[in-house]
């Protein structure tokens, strides 16, 4: 990172922390969603775009995390900040597990068994015999909390201020895991498997790491959404919410760090916009802005953005 | 045991939508290596197209033939003016456009015919069905057959089919012999549109139409054309009837209806990772 950008990025995450103290509560809440969705969507990114794998069922992720975060706190004393990386860690293990497996299916068939887990989350959710911990089809309610060491802020403020400290920490980690060696075998073994084998990387091994944290970064996306909306239940989490988190994905940018950003803001803001320009037609609304979307720049936004700066190079020169 | 076969045999009636609805989305699939996501909405739409022919005072059939045109002429529309445009973009970007096109169709389908629940008359008497199956379930049968034999004789036995097949075989060649490689593609999802819009017909009457009549079939279907092999229409087929006897079996001995879905994928899953391939189908091996 050059040191322009370093102090570029430095700035943003400066005027971001601001935020909270000057925007009323409920766009506060949504810029909350827009920083969980952009945790969620990294992980997808680093699944799908930079390791190749397909995942139509990454909202099943999210519900894990949102589920260990709320029945924690509503069975056991663990404190709320503390269920947020125990949701990752569950996560990691969920989706290292499901990767294993996983490992033999490429392409649509690894997208048909995501979508599978996708479908069948809500209805295991809701399954009776779960019914005690998970509350069912009437969800859990996720308790408020107060802001530590007497700290003036109210909880939403204090969330939003969690939130992007934990965004800040995850995007920084996972630049930096996929500029090293590691990320070089991720980005390997999506371009050319049988090459990358031949190099010595251990395929198996990296693609289900990869399957874990990619789990685990949408997992702890999930522990903090359920925080935000201080109730979770099966049919918040059903594969709609799996289809969007792939629609940002791409609307983003696929294969960048930065595209999870643009993904959050369009999947936050758009289906609402939708439905102001149209209350009878809103899926058709959103259809057509896919489409243009994908029309106007199918490389996502950060495609876009390059293709931009290529057009028009920087006269400045970067020292 | 007659319970048992009256399960599996249900459980073939419905195998045979998913396997008529799992060749369409292989249809497709073969001659450009992309699952329509959309596929549900269109043949939802086409169901809805016969529904008010019929209420209008057309005969069944009449109808049914109608919204089959619809479909077929929808079908080489959308591939002509929405999907070609991304012939040449990313595989993911074309999958949001699908995503795009199912939410406009679902959408559209609500504005125009209500979000509500309708009843969808059967062809079918009830005289029909004997203890095991009810009539419906005897003719969807008899019309899964009717398809696919209707299905094979075009790809086999007429020049237009055998084109068809050359140009999702060998696209540069078959546009060397003088095969217009662009309308046959066109021409398959005008086909792929019709035979979605058969399985929505002989679904509607057992499951209701409604706008979003078609997810679970949609699913499954993409899972009995994954199960069979999705290279090979037959196994798409066979897929179909598969997925069918599983869920009805799973529904009514293993679980119960609450699970029915997710223990019926799960099954699935676990036989794709047994044959990452499919049941039928044969693994691509590329050059390196």
């Amino acid at each position: 990172m050059s040191g322009g950008r370093t102090v570029g990025l430095a700035a943003l995450l400066a005027l971001a922390a601001l935020v909270p103290f000057v925007v009323g509560s409920f766009h506060l809440l949504q810029a909350t969603m827009v920083i969980v969705y952009a945790i969620a969507l990294l992980g997808l990114n680093i699944l799908t775009g930079y390791n190749g794998q397909i995942s139509l069922g990454h909202g099943a992720f999210y519900a894990i995390g949102a589920y260990v975060t709320a029945v924690l706190l509503d069975r056991t004393g663990v404190p709320y900040w503390a269920t947020i990386p125990i949701a990752g860690t569950v996560c990691l293990l969920a989706g290292f597990l499901f990767g294993l497996p996983a490992l033999r299916l490429e392409g649509l068939y690894l997208a048909l068994s995501t979508f599978a887990l996708a479908v069948a989350t809500p209805q295991l959710l809701k399954f009776r015999a779960l019914e005690s911990w998970t509350g069912g089809g009437q969800g859990l309610f996720v308790p408020t909390f107060q802001a530590p060491f007497g700290l003036p802020l109210a909880w939403d403020q204090w969330l939003y201020l969690i939130a992007l400290a934990i965004a800040a920490v995850l995007f920084l980690l996972a630049w930096n895991l996929l500029r090293g060696s590691i990320g070089l075998a991720i980005v390997a073994i999506r371009d050319h498997p049988v090459a990358a084998a031949s190099m010595g990387i251990d395929v198996a091994r990296t693609k289900a790491l990869t399957f874990g944290v990619s789990a685990m970064y949408t997992g702890i996306a999930g522990s903090l959404g359920a925080l935000v909306a201080q109730f979770v239940a099966p049919d918040s989490f059903s594969f709609l919410l799996s289809l969007s988190f792939l629609v940002g994905s791409v609307i983003g940018g696929v294969a960048s760090i930065s595209g999870a950003v643009f993904g959050a803001i369009f999947i936050q803001f758009v289906p609402d916009l939708a439905d102001q320009v149209s209350k009878a037609l809103t899926g058709a609304v959103y259809g057509l802005l896919l489409i243009g979307m994908m029309a106007l720049m199918p490389g996502g936004a950060v495609g876009f953005l390059q293709a931009v700066r290529r057009r028009w190079p920087r006269v400045r020169v970067d020292q | 045991m007659d319970a048992f076969l009256h399960q599996f045999l249900s459980g073939l009636a419905t195998g045979g939508i998913y396997a008529t609805f799992g060749l369409a989305l292989v249809m497709i699939f073969q001659a450009t290596h992309y699952i329509n996501f959309a596929q549900g909405e269109q043949a939802m739409f086409s169901a809805y197209i016969a529904l008010i022919l019929i209420q209008a005072g057309l005969p069944y059939w009449a109808a049914f033939a109608t919204a089959l045109v619809f479909a077929f002429v929808s079908g080489v529309a959308i591939e002509r003016l929405v999907v070609r445009p991304f012939n040449d973009a990313p595989v993911l970007s074309v999958v949001v456009v699908f995503l795009g096109m199912l939410f406009i169709i679902n959408s559209l389908a609500g504005w125009l015919f209500t979000y509500g629940v309708q009843a969808f008359p059967s062809p079918f008497p009830p005289g029909l069905g004997n203890r095991f199956l009810s009539g419906h379930e005897i003719g969807t049968i008899l019309v899964t057959l009717a398809t696919l034999a209707a299905v094979y004789l075009f790809f086999r036995h007429t020049r237009l089919g055998l084109a068809m097949r050359a140009a999702a075989e060998n696209p540069e060649a078959s546009r060397l012999v003088g095969i217009r490689v662009g309308w046959t593609l066109a021409l398959g999802w005008g086909l792929a549109g019709a035979i979605g819009a058969v399985a929505a017909i002989m679904a509607a009457p057992v499951i209701y139409i409604e706008p979003n009549m078609m997810a679970g079939i949609l699913l499954y279907g993409f899972a009995a054309a994954l199960l069979g092999g999705i290279n090979n229409p037959w196994g798409a087929v066979a897929g179909g009837f598969i997925v069918g006897v599983i869920e009805n079996l799973a529904g009514a001995y293993v679980i119960g209806t609450e699970l029915k879905l997710s223990v019926a994928l799960v099954i699935i899953v676990v036989v794709l990772v047994a044959r990452p391939a499919g049941l039928f189908g044969t693994s691509i091996v590329g050059r390196v």
